[in-house]
């Protein structure tokens, strides 16, 4: 909850464009951690910034899905080089143009 | 003189009515007297009996006697764990080397014949303990046979458990073609546990080759039920949360009927019609840009 | 049996206790590391219901030895409010959303064999198994 708000502060405190969370640590995700971090993906998205998630352990993604915790609309990286990368381009296609969805 | 059942203990000087365990001590002095001879004739009869062809004769025989003094110890002792563990450890020599179950039931049985033949030529005199003698040797012998045999047995399952799991892991090769993008052509029959394993090798591949793309090709799946179906969804799915995109290609009408009848959203699963436009599509996403060869040569 | 370990649930802390011990119970059977995280996220996932309903619970995990294929027994128990209806909470949550479900169904897939027994005002116990392939 603390991370969670410091995080939106920080937001727009620096007027951040994107946020990458790392979640290689997490060696479970249930519900109720998915929900917290898709929550906060949503309040980023409300201060203007998108997100990405990065670091996802694959028995984790695993077992994600078979919950039905599969975060819809938030993209996800395989880790922070990508997630990086994964904003790079991102801004590169918007300043060359409409993205093509 | 008959022998009363009820009676509980016989005096060990009348000769004709001892006990089952004085009889089995009996026996078993007997099969350690005659060792040598005994193992003899059972190596001869085995090779007579064109079994264990795979071995050599002096191979033949160290079995033998191994399995004799075990044989003879789970007599006397009424335990099989030792002669079970032999029994295991010699099938897990002689199996890679094409030994059937019918040659290892074959010998038991012919050891069992040796020497219950034995027993009659010795005791061909006296019928009435040739019989209490042969009442005391058959539950242990069958016991013994059955120990061995299905020793053997459950050895091979192990075997045949361990190579289909060798030959699954082969079927299901994860591909990379180029930097990024993997392929994984699935042939055959896929059972959940199938499944469950080539999900487990997609995403740890997705991982070690950092791929962006998948492109998993079910051109040779010929049926698909709906856990399996299902599964497929998963596996787009948390590949997705890897940070890869995955393009299913080759569905048969027969799997998208299967697709659409459980319910499943198409809009989160790329399809292409086959490989080569599941390829092609794939290098679209990662930037590549396909450009026929003729068009290339007339640009330079 | 020594093979049962028991974890009181009352904090966050001792969710992760109790999914830990999950794994190491998980891995002196002989798990995969796939079969540990599907088991590890269940205890976490059960842990979790019990201190959002019911405050206070307990985890009992227990090896499931003397059996082929041998497993692993996790209980969640707790005397709390109990559900009314199981028959819906196995439903609630099933919708691929994050929803605040009691996420019981997603439980049952990522564990072999499932077992539910609530009484409203008594509690509730869910009895869950992982049998090692």
């Amino acid at each position: 909850m603390q991370l969670r708000d410091n995080l939106v502060l920080k937001v727009s405190t620096l007027r951040s464009r994107g946020v990458i969370i790392d979640v290689t640590v997490l060696d479970v995700m249930d519900s109720f951690a998915s929900r917290t971090l898709h929550d906060l993906v949503r309040m980023i998205k409300l201060r203007g910034a998108d997100t990405v998630i990065v670091g996802i352990q694959p028995e984790v993604a695993f077992a994600m899905v078979q919950l039905g915790l599969t975060m819809e609309g938030v993209p996800a990286a395989l880790d922070l080089e990508e997630g990086l990368a994964f904003f790079n381009q991102n801004s590169l296609r918007k300043e060359t143009g409409p993205r093509v969805k | 003189m008959k022998r009363n059942g009820n009676q509980p203990y016989v005096s060990a000087s009348t000769p004709n009515a001892t006990t089952p365990d004085q009889l089995l001590r009996e026996l078993v002095a007997h099969l350690r007297q005659h060792r040598t001879d005994l193992r003899e004739e059972w190596a001869r009869r085995i090779t007579e009996a064109q079994l264990l062809t795979a071995m050599s004769k002096e191979e033949i025989f160290a079995e033998a006697t191994s399995v004799y003094d075990n044989y003879v110890e789970a007599l006397e002792t009424g335990t099989f764990e030792a002669l079970q563990a032999y029994a295991r450890n010699l099938s897990e020599r002689i199996i890679p080397r094409g030994v059937e179950t019918n040659e290892v039931v074959g010998i038991v049985l012919l050891l069992r014949d040796v020497l219950a033949r034995s027993l009659f030529a010795k005791y061909q005199g006296d019928f009435d303990k040739l019989n209490r003698i042969l009442d005391a040797y058959e539950p242990a012998a069958n016991r013994i046979a059955i120990t061995v045999a299905v020793g053997f047995v459950q050895e091979r399952e192990r075997t045949i458990r361990e190579q289909q799991e060798a030959i699954r892991e082969l079927s299901t090769p994860v591909l990379q073609v180029r930097e990024r993008l993997l392929i994984l052509p699935i042939i055959g029959l896929i059972d959940p546990q199938r499944a469950r394993q080539l999900t487990e090798q997609l995403l740890r591949a997705i991982r070690t080759n950092r791929a962006k793309v998948v492109v998993i090709d079910i051109t040779g799946v010929a049926a698909m039920d709906t856990h399996v179906a299902n599964h497929l969804v998963l596996t787009v799915e948390a590949s997705r949360l890897l940070g890869a995109t995955v393009i299913v290609t080759g569905l048969s009408p027969e799997i998208s009927q299967t697709l659409v009848n459980i319910g499943v959203d198409l809009s989160k699963m790329t399809t292409v019609g086959d490989l080569q436009g599941g390829i092609e599509e794939a290098e679209r996403l990662l930037g590549y840009k396909v450009v026929s060869s003729h068009d290339l040569v007339q640009q330079t | 049996m020594s093979n049962e370990i028991r974890v009181a649930i009352q904090t966050d802390v001792d969710i992760v206790t109790a999914r830990m011990q999950g794994r190491a119970l998980g891995t002196e059977v002989g798990f995969g590391s796939t079969d540990l995280t599907l088991i590890a996220t269940a205890i976490s996932e059960l842990a979790r219901n019990i201190i959002l309903y019911a405050k206070q619970g307990e985890i009992i995990l227990e090896v499931i030895a003397n059996s082929d294929p041998c497993g692993i027994t996790v209980v969640a128990q707790d005397q709390g409010p109990g559900i009314i209806d199981i028959g819906q909470a196995m439903r609630v949550g099933y919708s691929t959303s994050g929803s605040l479900g009691l996420g019981l169904p997603g439980v049952s897939r990522l564990m072999d064999e499932f077992h539910i027994n609530s009484q409203p005002g008594q509690g509730t116990t869910v009895t869950v198994k992982k049998w090692k392939r």
